[in-house]
């Protein structure tokens, strides 16, 4: 087997040499990248090889997590040249655990998108079929491990951004329960929603790598100071007894039937494994997406209040004559600085945020939202995992939403009310569509039970041969 | 309904300059997401209280020990415009 092609276990267990190893996948990124688009730029290579768990694993990040001294933009215009002077505490996590950092990747601008087509570097492709997204907004990561440009990687997931795109892509993406991974260096979009994960060739990898990142941070008040268990225990193949809940919200029209049928054959495969399920309700299913995009678009249109050109980042030029004050200035920074989609997003969450629409818009979200939270907690009284597709259809056209905000916001809708109400869910492959398009399986949890998310992912990964499949490029 | 002095206001609070065609392109389509959002008004919300956090965590305290801050030098190297340590920007008042 080629060296990009292993998994960080396999690296591990083999003691690849970690020259050799970064080496081999600089010649994938050189040799398939023109084609994919994935990869932003490369990390520094020291020469060092640090000591630890991932000791010279290579591992792709999204490019909205700060590395220390290295150019870190969102995929935005706006973040022009801006150098982070810190290490996200993530990153320093990896640096201590001897990881080696490969490179930033592309991303949907500040994590704007389901499609990776909003990057002010341009989009990137799908390595299946190159016509198509790899969805997003951690498209760049997702494209990468999935085309053995990078053997795991780092998303970001607010309403899907790294389930999504691991689904599009074939590959296993998790967002940890909020509060369960730091998010301090994670350039913010909707505060309350924001959970870092890995995106990995296979589930075993998934738990090393969220071993090394998970846990307490005084950094970020929001993380949550509870015990880490070593993940890579709950690596077990079985599920006799297990409790599955099928939500029939989730089974609707619109949802492409190939993908549907290969959700059912895994739930009966877990079935013949020793798994029960049961049809469940999730009777708030269909406001989680308009919910969703009050409550992110208001977050962010507070957070990225903070780009305006006076620090860091872009200055308008435009300036000199026109600008005749600061405010002008942040006008023109603004406007030339973020792209249409950060533009959409930040004029909706003010509007719902403004004085007289408050009440009408962002508060009866935050009232929504506990009702959706609380369909979770109902459910999860009666069942241990819920299973879903991850997205109602496989990889899109390049070019075939963007006209359309609303369709595009649409693609996410089994992966946003997770957000919301802050639990763990992973997409793992389980299927490919006649088109060769891979399809993904998604399993929710209660808050903190990632270890049951990886004890059911693991052991239908095992008993299936989907993960090893890959793309020809 | 938004319209298009809605939109231009608001892109005044938002501190983003628009030109005359983006402001239309804006107003159809906020109008077309707001429209959509609008099925939240089907729900009877009056004895819910909001989630604006999902954590049981309120105010986080820590001890007021003193620490090293990033050194200036180091922070200032992001600076589009800078005066010695200091952010440059362009006049505030006349």
């Amino acid at each position: 087997m080629n060296l990009h092609e292993l998994t960080a276990h396999q690296i591990i267990k083999d003691k690849v040499n970690p020259r050799e190893l970064r080496k081999a996948l600089e010649e994938r990124i050189s040799a398939v990248d023109k084609r994919v688009k994935a990869v932003l730029r490369l990390c520094p290579d020291k020469g060092e090889v640090g000591k630890g768990v991932l000791s010279g694993v290579p591992i792709a990040i999204k490019d909205n997590i700060c590395i220390k001294d290295h150019l870190t933009t969102c995929a935005s215009h706006i973040l022009d040249g801006f150098k982070p002077p810190y290490d996200a505490t993530v990153i320093t996590k990896l640096r201590n655990a001897g990881a080696n950092l490969l490179c930033s990747t592309n991303m949907d601008e500040f994590a704007f998108g389901s499609s990776t087509e909003n990057s002010f570097y341009g989009p990137t492709h799908n390595p299946w079929d190159l016509e198509r997204v790899p969805g997003g907004s951690s498209g760049g990561s997702a494209a990468a491990v999935a085309s053995d440009q990078a053997t795991m990687a780092l998303g970001s997931d607010t309403g899907g951004s790294i389930r999504q795109p691991a689904s599009f892509c074939g590959v296993v993406g998790l967002k940890p329960t909020y509060g369960r991974v730091s998010r301090y260096g994670l350039i913010a979009f909707g505060s309350s929603l924001d959970q870092i994960g890995p995106l990995t060739k296979d589930v075993e990898d998934s738990a090393l790598l969220l071993n090394v990142i998970a846990g307490y941070d005084p950094n970020d008040s929001t993380s949550v100071d509870t015990p880490v268990p070593d993940y890579t225990k709950s690596l077990i193949k079985d599920v006799k007894g297990l409790k599955i809940g099928i939500p029939k919200e989730y089974f609707i029209e619109g949802i492409d039937k190939e993908v549907k049928d290969a959700v059912w054959a895994a739930i009966n495969l877990l079935k013949k494994l020793g798994a029960d399920y049961k049809e469940i309700s999730l009777p708030h299913t269909e406001y989680a997406v308009p919910t969703y995009y009050i409550v992110a678009t208001s977050e962010a249109s507070s957070n990225l209040a903070r780009f305006d050109g006076v620090q860091y980042g872009l200055r308008s030029k435009a300036a000199k004559k026109e600008i005749s004050d600061l405010i002008d200035m942040y006008f023109a920074s603004r406007e030339a600085g973020f792209g249409k989609e950060a533009k959409r997003r930040i004029m909706l969450g003010t509007y719902a945020l403004s004085s007289g629409y408050y009440e009408a818009y962002y508060l009866r979200a935050l009232k929504v939202r506990t009702l959706i939270k609380r369909d979770f907690d109902e459910a999860f009284k009666s069942v241990d995992c819920i299973i879903t597709p991850t997205s109602p259809t496989g990889a899109f056209k390049i070019g075939e939403k963007t006209e359309d905000p609303l369709s595009m916001y649409l693609s996410d809708i089994f992966t946003i009310s997770t957000n919301l109400a802050g639990i763990p869910g992973i997409s793992i492959p389980c299927g490919f569509m006649k088109n060769n398009l891979p399809v993904g399986l998604q399993i929710l949890a209660k808050p903190f039970a990632e270890e049951a998310l990886f004890k059911v992912a693991y052991t239908y990964e095992q008993n299936t041969e989907w993960h090893k499949q890959k793309p020809k490029l | 309904m938004i319209t298009k002095k809605d939109v231009e206001y608001v892109a005044k609070l938002a501190r983003i300059g628009f030109s005359e065609s983006e402001i239309e392109q804006f107003t159809k389509q906020l109008g077309a997401i707001l429209e959509y959002i609008g099925k939240l008004n089907e729900l009877d919300i009056s004895k819910v209280e909001p989630t604006s956090h999902v954590l049981p965590i309120k105010n986080v305290y820590r001890e007021d020990v003193l620490k090293k801050s990033l050194p200036v030098e180091e922070v200032m190297k992001i600076a589009v415009a800078k005066d010695k340590n200091q952010f440059k920007v362009p006049k505030v008042i006349e």
